[in-house]
């Protein structure tokens, strides 16, 4: 059994809506994200995946409830600090690159993740032999346009790029908030690929929100359902061999 | 002759300021009202330190920290206290008029029979106008090669990503406040200095020589994209001095027309709308794709 990463003790969160009323989105959830684990998870619109997500990296936090890294209460810590090993993948292209900037810079800004007061020189060159090496892996011609301006890209190319950085420096924890759902099914279908080889390869621990029943059933050795702000499912290794997209499609037909 | 050095003089040092606002406008991607604050501010300071007798170098490094700070005071409105970039600005601008009528103590003061950095023993010597266009040159040189090199190094990159993208900017770790406000404090910096610079210039600060000056300063941006078109991000600092000089001798021209000075804003302004609209009006060129083109592209 795998040391847990992170752990999400009866973590609740409240909002208030328009009409001033308390609403709570997260209902006492609690989880155990073990090192290695790749979770994929499933639940319907508004059942809480993106704010368990915004809860683990720091956007939001909890009303209730502990979040530990290892034995650290992380509970409080801002979002930026947590940058320093949880990295995420939006599933909108252009929240993970910065546009005007080129390719090259893009992987300059990731790789010096928490280096961002350094008055030294950037010395972009010395690291383009490594970028050429780490973009030909994406096998879509990213390494043919590290001078260009990430504007320019195609969608699935920048996603690519998105996913690149987020992993250039291997996090602790990876989230991936649906980072193949805008992108077309071919694209999509490659870049999952991908996903999971490098995940894989890397024994990265993450968390992948995807809506798509077959990449939860095929990636990941672990699934989740969330539903009304509690984990309503959670599936490991040969249970989860075992499922099929029918007792999920069941599953979901039973609420 | 004398009249196309003058504007070239005065295009150089005017220059500071589009240099200045570059930081804000087209990095950070907002229009920062405080420049008509901090411009008058930084002469009012140079010039009545320069009236008490202090070493007129001294002064335009104070006055370039009075900028500074304005500028900490509308990135902290703006950055913490939510308050949007264009009231954030104007209520600095705002406060500060008041603060220069009480640093200069009144509405105006002269700086003549003064030493300025532009009449010293040195500059005596240069044919007339000359001392201005060596002075500009120099100042230039040392704040376009200093912009040069701060935005290569890590910290102008996540400074540039944080403008470009402040989303991504946080999620590597980069504090976008910090460096809005970074970009705040010393694109007021540069802004205050140039009108140190400006006012020792023309001999006198008024508490009015502010009005338009954001106007200035982004037609010598715009005039040097439109007249350059897509450039790297170094010669993209360099068509900046480059489109005031042309800013300078499109005012030359127009007042050779028969225009009077008190005409002026209304002048700068019409050439700045033209500017802008170059692309609306020129299509074919696609010199609106220049416009937005890229901040950081690499060599």
């Amino acid at each position: 059994m795998n040391k847990p990463l992170i752990t999400l003790t009866d973590v609740s969160t409240t909002v208030q809506n328009s009409a001033g009323a308390q609403i709570n989105i997260l209902k006492k959830l609690n989880l155990t994200i073990n090192e290695g684990d790749f979770i994929t998870v499933l639940g319907s619109n508004g059942a809480g995946k993106s704010t368990l997500f915004n809860v683990i990296a720091g956007g939001i936090t909890a009303t209730n409830g502990t979040i530990k890294l290892h034995a650290r209460d992380i509970t409080h810590e801002s979002e930026l600090t947590r940058t320093k090993y949880i990295s995420r993948v939006f599933q909108d292209p252009k929240l993970g690159t910065a546009p005007r900037m080129t390719v090259a810079e893009n992987l300059l800004l990731a790789l010096n993740r928490h280096k961002s007061f350094s008055l030294m020189p950037r010395r972009l060159n010395k690291h383009l032999a490594t970028f050429t090496q780490i973009t030909k892996q994406m096998g879509n011609g990213l390494d043919q346009r590290l001078q260009t301006s990430v504007g320019s890209l195609s969608g699935g190319q920048r996603q690519a790029l998105s996913f690149l950085m987020a992993t250039i420096q291997k996090p602790e924890l990876l989230l991936l908030d649906e980072h193949t759902a805008a992108l077309d099914p071919k694209t999509s279908a490659q870049l999952m690929q991908l996903t999971d080889e490098k995940v894989t390869a890397n024994a990265q621990t993450a968390l992948m929100i995807t809506h798509n029943l077959e990449d939860a059933l095929t990636y990941g050795n672990r699934l989740i359902v969330l539903h009304d702000g509690q984990i309503t499912l959670d599936v490991t290794g040969a249970q989860k061999a075992q499922l099929t997209k029918d007792d999920l499609l069941n599953y979901f037909a039973s609420y | 002759m004398s009249i196309l050095v003058s504007a070239i003089g005065q295009g150089l040092i005017w220059a500071v300021l589009g240099l200045g606002l570059f930081l804000t406008f087209r990095i950070l991607n907002f229009a920062d009202m405080s420049v008509e604050g901090t411009f008058p501010l930084g002469a009012a300071t140079a010039v009545a330190l320069i009236h008490n007798g202090v070493n007129p170098y001294l002064a335009m490094l104070a006055a370039a920290g009075a900028g500074a700070a304005a500028g900490l005071i509308t990135g902290l409105l703006y950055t913490k206290g939510k308050i949007p970039i264009l009231l954030a600005g104007i209520l600095t601008m705002t406060a500060i008029f008041s603060i220069n009528l009480r640093i200069l103590n009144g509405a105006n003061l002269s700086l003549l029979n003064q030493k300025t950095i532009l009449n010293g023993h040195l500059m005596q010597q240069l044919p007339p106008f000359f001392n201005t266009v060596f002075v500009g040159m120099i100042v230039l040189a040392v704040i376009i090669s200093g912009l040069i090199y701060l935005l290569q190094t890590n910290f102008g990159q996540s400074f540039i990503a944080t403008g470009d993208n402040p989303t991504m900017a946080r999620s590597f770790g980069i504090n976008s406040d910090s460096m809005t406000i970074f970009g705040l404090m010393l694109s007021n910096a540069l802004i205050a200095f140039g009108g140190a610079l400006v006012a020792q210039n023309n001999g006198y600060a008024d508490v009015n020589m502010g009005i338009g000056i954001i106007v200035i300063a982004l037609a010598s941006i715009i005039i040097g994209e439109v007249a350059f078109g897509d450039l790297s991000l170094n010669f993209r600092l360099i068509a900046i001095a480059v489109g005031s000089i042309f800013y300078r001798f499109v005012l030359l021209l127009v007042l050779q027309l028969g225009f009077n000075p008190n005409d002026l804003n209304l002048l700068s302004a019409i050439v700045l709308a033209l500017a802008l609209l170059t692309p609306k009006l020129q299509n074919v060129f696609k010199i609106k794709k220049v416009i937005k083109g890229s901040v950081a592209r690499h060599e």
